[in-house]
């Protein structure tokens, strides 16, 4: 009886509202209708916010089963923060937001931190003439290379710090790119970061590779800066948000390494003393305990229209180098990064000029050569022509850092075309005329591919 | 000398941190400082706020909600934001987070007392069923996030929002229940003028550039019979043009929505092969300098619409 009556009621809730809105009917609805229309729209309001706390529920079993937090901890925390239903799905990602889908499944692989893959293949066709006895810069662009597989892991750890994993699988093996641990709920603002990481030194060092604008990095990153791998060790980052006169960003990070960072591998003939063909340097390298290696950033940003905008930075680094505790390499960087984008129209067009000058200065106090002072730079631009096209240049001019009379320089035109977010092919043409005396002109195509959910990376 | 190069290292930091201590965050203000991800929700929590809160949106209402550009100068919003409101349900998942993240700012942190996702209080369209894959496009698993296009999700928001703000604000609790209700109010007497002025067009098929219309198009009885975008996020494709023609002929759809973020290119040739009305609705506050609150998006919209229906019937 109880169950007639409210499908009774139900009808009638459904019926109802198309009946009040009759011409005729809907400025005068009978009050007993009017009561069953309310209740009905009451019942509706009560299932929608069920459904709401369904979702929230889940969220937080499935975050305190991730995280492994007592049961207790989890109750207390959604009772202070009863509103906090789907967060954890916009910070964690489809991982986050599976968990909360409504099927048994979805919630399930809730526990597992966001998970993606990228592959970035490269091939490289041209002519790279070698003459006997140089050393081939810019190893790993072979013929055809599957030049890295990145697998990243990224979940919010608990309510004070999140953890992100990058696993970057190349040809030569398999490393932790970055594995680090943000708290993010210091006071002062501080946000500190614990683990390894890529050093906040310039623009192009912190990128992974699938970011790049380009192919390749430059080369004032592959002679002076440490190549692909550039500065990335473990240590601990801390950063905040500086006090600036209203409207500017300014933004201080400093870190502190282990010291041993930058390693190049490097293509040489095969003889008897080296029968692997290959030659390993690095940027720095930490012979003791105390070899620490330090890196310092300022950063500026203004918005000068709402479309444009100005990205200024300064760098800093000292670390020891494969000589010894007593030859230290120092870097000094600034970067420029002019963006436009129109937001009416911001999927459509854009614009990125960018330009990194670094200094390097190297003691070698056991060679012919001593101290070295090299200079490096890139320019570049790129220019999106459409929702899926993209169109860029860069110029190069790069001393070597253990020998600052070598100097390399290059030029790169680069088209890319986006068939969706998760995947792009890119074209780049460079021509490079290196310090033994040969040029280099080379036909790069990468195809790159994302699976699964990457966390948005920092702007 | 390499201890003197470690104590340098260390130094440098601690000399760092000392100067950021030395200027700490600007002290908080008496009103509660409130920043959303869209203007929709900033709207919204004006309306119940009033007076006693601060609100500033990050995204602009003519901006594509889903391709934010997460600036630096939004961080110097978030860093001092008492309480941040997100539409969730991943509609921000490629800038939010790292702007979170790195705003140093613990009260609005995922699972902190001042971050809100307001998707837990609407009323959910279009969850996929099945397995989700990017096949399906840019899919949203959790649903659609354009929940805020139905006035009765507003009117929903608002209420957790108004709940919310109580919650961090005890002594103007009362303050934001008595704006709630008279949000409420209004909206239901907005409310019954839109459906009122929509009723003669139950009904009518529209086809929509993105799948931004659900809630709208539930609410006043539209049906969306296609989309320009082959999959979501997707752009259009000469084939799927060509069949999103054959539809809009077949079905005698007299009417093409589009938001003002996307190129008019591919919906103006629709228009003139089928001779439907090409019209851009707004599906955000902002979305044109006049339409500066929650009712005069609806307002602007349905306004919109009657016109394009009656020039085509």
């Amino acid at each position: 009886m109880k169950k007639l009556s409210v499908l009774v009621c139900l009808l009638l809730g459904w019926a109802l509202p198309g009946w009040t809105q009759q011409p005729g009917n809907a400025s005068t609805p009978a009050p007993c209708c009017d009561a069953l229309e309310q209740q009905f729209k009451a019942m509706e309001e009560r299932m929608i916010l069920l459904e709401g706390q369904v979702r929230l529920l889940k969220e937080q079993l499935a975050q305190a089963q991730a995280t492994g937090a007592a049961p207790g901890a989890a109750a207390a925390a959604s009772a202070a923060t009863p509103a906090a239903a789907a967060s954890p799905a916009i910070a964690s990602g489809e991982g986050g937001t599976q968990s909360s889908g409504y099927g048994g499944a979805a919630a399930a692989k809730a526990l597992n931190p966001d998970i993606s893959a990228i592959g970035d293949f490269i091939s490289d066709a041209g002519h790279y003439p070698t003459p006997p006895g140089s050393v081939s810069r810019q190893a790993g662009f072979q013929s055809l290379n599957m030049h890295e597989s990145e697998l990243g892991f990224q979940a919010i750890i608990d309510p004070y710090a999140r953890g992100d994993f990058f696993i970057s699988f190349g040809e030569q093996g398999v490393e932790v790119e970055e594995g680090y641990v943000t708290f993010t709920a210091l006071p002062g603002g501080f946000v500190a970061r614990v683990g390894k990481m890529r050093a906040a030194f310039g623009k192009v060092n912190t990128m992974h590779n699938h970011v790049l604008p380009w192919a390749d990095r430059p080369l004032v990153n592959e002679n002076l800066v440490g190549g692909e791998d550039g500065i990335d060790d473990a240590g601990f980052s801390i950063q905040r948000i500086l006090p600036a006169p209203k409207g500017i960003f300014l933004e201080a990070t400093g870190q502190v390494f282990r010291g041993d960072s930058g390693t190049q591998t490097f293509f040489v003939p095969v003889t008897p003393a080296n029968p692997t063909g290959t030659i390993q340097q690095t940027l720095f390298t930490a012979t003791g305990k105390s070899d620490v290696s330090t890196v310092a950033h300022l950063r500026g940003y203004r918005d000068i229209t709402e479309s444009t905008n100005l990205d200024l930075g300064l760098s800093y680094a000292r670390g020891h180098n494969e000589l010894g505790s007593g030859s230290l390499t120092q870097l000094y960087g600034m970067d420029a990064t002019l963006r436009w984008k129109p937001l009416r129209r911001s999927i459509y067009h854009s614009f990125i000029g960018r330009t990194e000058a670094i200094w390097s200065q190297r003691q070698q106090p056991l060679s012919l050569l001593g101290e070295q002072r090299s200079f490096g730079m890139y320019a570049s631009g790129d220019y999106q022509l459409g929702r899926r096209w993209f169109v860029g240049g860069r110029y190069d001019y790069a001393q070597r850092a253990r020998d600052d009379r070598q100097l390399d320089r290059g030029t790169a035109a680069v088209l890319t075309y986006w068939p969706s977010e998760f995947s792009q092919i890119r074209g780049e043409y460079r021509f490079t005329r290196y310090a033994e005396g040969f040029n280099a002109n080379e036909l790069l195509m990468q195809v790159q591919f994302s699976l699964g959910a990457h966390g948005a990376h920092p702007f | 000398m390499p201890l003197r190069i470690h104590s340098r290292g260390l130094l440098a930091l601690a000399a760092l941190i000392i100067a950021a201590c030395a200027f700490p965050p600007a002290s908080e203000a008496k009103k509660l400082n409130v920043v959303t991800s869209t203007t929709d929700m900033a709207a919204l929590a004006q309306e119940v706020g009033g007076d006693k809160i601060t609100v500033e949106a990050i995204a602009r209402g003519y901006q594509d909600p889903h391709f934010v550009e997460a600036k630096p100068s939004f961080l110097l919003k978030l860093k001092n934001a008492d309480m941040l409101i997100s539409v969730g349900l991943q509609l921000e998942i490629g800038w939010l987070p790292p702007l979170v993240t790195q705003s140093g700012n613990p009260r609005i942190q995922v699972g902190a007392p001042g971050f809100l996702d307001a998707s837990q209080f609407a009323e959910i369209l279009d969850l996929p069923t099945g397995q989700v894959t990017r096949a399906m496009g840019d899919v949203h698993p959790l649903g659609n996030p354009h929940y805020w296009l139905d006035p009765d999700n507003g009117r929903r928001v608002a209420r957790g929002i108004a709940q919310k703000l109580g919650e961090m604000d005890t002594a103007d609790s009362q303050y934001f229940q008595e704006r709630f209700q008279d949000f409420d109010r209004r909206l239901t007497a907005a409310e019954k003028n839109w459906d009122a002025q929509m009723a003669p067009y139950k009904g009518r098929k529209v086809v929509t550039y993105h799948t931004s219309w659900s809630n709208f198009a539930k609410h006043f009885g539209l049906q969306v019979v296609g989309y320009i975008e082959p999959r979501p996020g997707i752009p259009p494709t000469p084939a799927h043009t060509i069949e999103i023609i054959q539809l809009i002929k077949r079905d005698n759809v007299k009417v093409v929505v589009v938001e003002p973020y996307f190129d008019l290119k591919t919906p103006n040739s629709i228009g003139s092969a089928t001779g439907a009305k090409v019209i851009v609705l707004l599906p955000s506050v902002g979305g044109e300098k006049e339409v500066t609150d929650y009712f005069k998006l609806f307002d602007y919209d349905i306004n919109l619409l009657i016109q394009a229906f009656k020039a085509t019937q």
